[in-house]
């Protein structure tokens, strides 16, 4: 067991780099720089736009960038320098950090906590009115654009008389200190991103357990628990406690996939969270930004897999045993 | 071979939500093609004096009472004296009938011979009353029209795209699959390394390289690469599946011993032999890229005007202010929502009969 988790880990080192070269070549394929936008103007001299590109290293070769910004990230944990904000990217993307997780975590929990049940009570009774509900509501999840379901609840909270719609609080409560009252306000708009970002994977997560369960009610080793004369609420809990297994891989790379799924929602609701800040950071060509917000995801993702995977042979002998 | 289709389209007809999903993508495909028919206006033409107009009331019965078929009444836009806010008035004694085949704007049908009979409309000069099934934009183009010429985009952006993803993931999945080894676990470690950056930021990064001085019908391949490019991996990998499974099977080593060569035998043998179950997973990924094109395009790094699709048209609709005023906007949203649903539901229905086992799933 030991052998197999440290092995793991070692693998993640050159995925790693390599996840750092292909974050480096798709920047440095992108037309255009940070300094490009000041070329049309006017009042910007060309001596001022070499400067700049002088100062931000961007005169130098690809190569040369790409050890420049792998050295400063393997010797001081320094992840570039944001053009834009002129700060370190490391700070910028670890204040962003806080919403973002805790609204990716709460909707997960939410996801699960309603998937799992759905998905094994349109299991246990395929075909019935709750079934057919439940999967066309689920179909609906999947296809609704998220940002359109973002912008239908935006214009439903408009109509029925709710001044601030978007962000994460009332003006009158941003930079106030923590009250009681302040606390009501987030829930009044959190509500909103945790359902966009909610629905859409709430769906998928329901068809996957559901599949599961099916399979697993399906199986010979159910009959046989019914063969001995258990009763279906010890033949249930059976099925259940094996139909979770596989969603274990599914749990591992849900944090980075509602990471994701979030940056378009907050663009549309006006969340401060990293995804709006990515969208800029691509548009302004603030390649560090970028880059270090690529890298962190892809981080994430390796080690929520790693997670998942140690999980799975803990939780099913067969898997540890090969 | 015989057998097994009937079985096939026996099962896929079955399923209800699979054939309503068929209908209803077979009607919005005739829509895109006949799309410059359809369209009452131009989809370029701005309209001064429609610049905002909420969707056309169509109305029946004249102020008398008396039944005069549909018709709009002409507009006259003015502006509050107070907020200055643009205000239209209809003139409700004029009576502009809406009918079938009315002479229009000019436009070449099926890119082959210029007319100007368009499916509906008002002979009324665009400059009095337009009809607007779904109101004007900030331009006073005609947003139905845009709709329906924008569908061209959002609804063949998928299909390209997987038929691209599916071609590049077949051939690199087979390969994977067939020689297996060094070849296979280098290609595997690829397609993992991929798949540790989630879809959307991967999308929006690729989606800045297409340069934004290219013009629209580069833009469009230009998304469709990107769209692909994403997509092939997982293709790629029930396809090595697949394959892994088929390359023992009799008649492929007896291929082998007759000396027939490894490409010979990917292309004649293997591909077809799994071609059912690339249609599955090539209808189940076409959601996903129609869903893909429009976020890219509503956060306005895909497709560019003068083209337009969905997703960019949603854009508009994207301040508070225009949603609270210009609600209108917000409908290119269903249409998404309607192509994505019903692609979804014939995908399943075509799984349930391709695959009953699911392999494609558990591989």
């Amino acid at each position: 067991m030991w052998a197999f988790i440290i092995r793991r880990i070692l693998i993640m080192i050159p995925m790693m780099i390599l996840a750092s070269i292909i974050c480096f070549v798709i920047i440095e394929l992108q037309p255009g720089d940070f300094v490009s936008q000041y070329l049309d103007n006017p009042r910007i001299s060309p001596e001022q736009i070499r400067l700049l590109r002088e100062q931000l290293a961007l005169d130098k070769p690809a190569i040369t960038r790409y050890f420049m910004w792998v050295k400063g990230i393997v010797t001081k944990g320094d992840f570039g320098y944001s053009f834009a904000y002129q700060r370190p990217v490391g700070d910028l993307i670890w204040e962003r950090m806080g919403w973002t997780v805790i609204i990716a975590l709460v909707t997960i929990a939410l996801q699960w906590v309603l998937a799992v049940p759905m998905g094994i009570y349109s299991a246990l009774h395929p075909y019935s009115p709750g079934d057919y509900v439940m999967t066309f509501t689920g179909f609906l999840g999947i296809s609704i654009p998220d940002f359109f379901f973002a912008l239908i609840l935006m214009f439903f909270m408009l109509k029925m008389g709710s001044t601030s719609v978007g962000g994460l609080f009332s003006t009158q409560f941003i930079g106030a200190p923590w009250t009681w009252a302040k606390f009501l306000d987030l829930l009044k708009h959190l509500w909103m991103p945790l359902v966009v970002v909610g629905v859409s994977g709430l769906a998928g997560l329901m068809r996957v357990m559901r599949g599961n369960m099916l399979d697993i009610i399906g199986s010979p080793f159910i009959t046989s628990l019914r063969a001995y004369g258990l009763d279906e609420k010890t033949v249930r809990r059976h099925a259940i406690k094996n139909a979770l297994n596989p969603m274990v891989s599914i749990a591992g790379s849900e944090l980075p996939n509602v990471f994701s799924g979030t940056i378009i929602t907050a663009i549309v609701l006006n969340l401060p969270t990293m995804g709006p800040f990515f969208y800029n950071a691509l548009l302004n060509h603030d390649q560090y930004l970028v880059m270090a917000f690529l890298m962190f995801i892809a981080l994430i993702t390796q080690i929520g897999n790693l997670l998942a995977d140690i999980a799975l042979a803990l939780l099913d002998p067969r898997i540890r045993m090969s | 071979m015989e057998g097994t289709r009937k079985r096939v389209t026996e099962s896929f007809f079955k399923h209800k939500l699979g054939v309503f999903g068929l209908v209803v993508l077979a009607i919005l495909y005739l829509i895109i093609i006949f799309a410059d028919f359809i369209a009452p206006y131009n989809y370029t033409t701005t309209h001064r004096n429609f610049v905002y107009a909420a969707p056309s009331k169509i109305r029946f019965r004249d102020l008398e009472g008396k039944w005069r078929g549909p018709y709009i009444c002409e507009m006259t836009k003015a502006r509050d004296p107070i907020t200055y806010e643009v205000i239209f008035t209809e003139d409700l004694n004029t009576v502009v009938p809406v009918k079938f085949f009315v002479r229009g704007e000019e436009y070449k049908f099926l890119g082959i011979w210029t007319t100007n009979l368009h499916l509906f409309g008002v002979e009324e000069s665009p400059d009095k009353a337009m009809l607007l099934l779904f109101g004007a934009d900030r331009f006073g183009r005609d947003l139905f029209s845009r709709i329906v010429v924008g569908g061209r985009v959002s609804m063949t952006v998928g299909l390209l795209g997987t038929f691209l993803s599916v071609f590049i993931g077949a051939i690199i999945g087979s390969l994977s699959g067939y020689y297996g080894g060094r070849i296979d676990i280098l290609i595997q470690r690829f397609i993992e390394l991929l798949r540790s950056f989630p879809r959307i930021p991967l999308w929006l990064a690729l989606a800045v390289i297409v340069p934004p001085n290219w013009p629209s019908t580069w833009v469009y391949f230009g998304i469709v690469t990107v769209l692909s490019l994403i997509g092939w991996m997982g293709v790629a990998r029930v396809m090595r599946g697949l394959v892994l499974s088929l390359k023992e099977k009799e008649f492929v080593l007896a291929a082998k011993v007759m000396g027939v060569s490894d490409m010979k035998i990917i292309r004649k043998h293997l591909i077809p032999n799994t071609l059912s179950y690339l249609i599955v997973v090539s209808t189940l990924s076409i959601p996903g890229m129609i869903l893909g094109e429009s976020s890219i395009s509503f956060l306005g790094l895909g497709i560019k005007e003068p083209m337009t699709s969905w997703g960019l048209l949603l854009k508009q609709a994207q301040s508070l202010s225009e949603l609270e005023s210009h609600p209108w906007l917000m409908i290119p949203g269903i249409f998404i929502m309607i192509a994505v649903l019903s692609f979804n539901f014939v995908g399943d229905a075509l799984r349930d009969a391709v695959d009953p086992y699911r392999t494609v799933e558990k591989l």
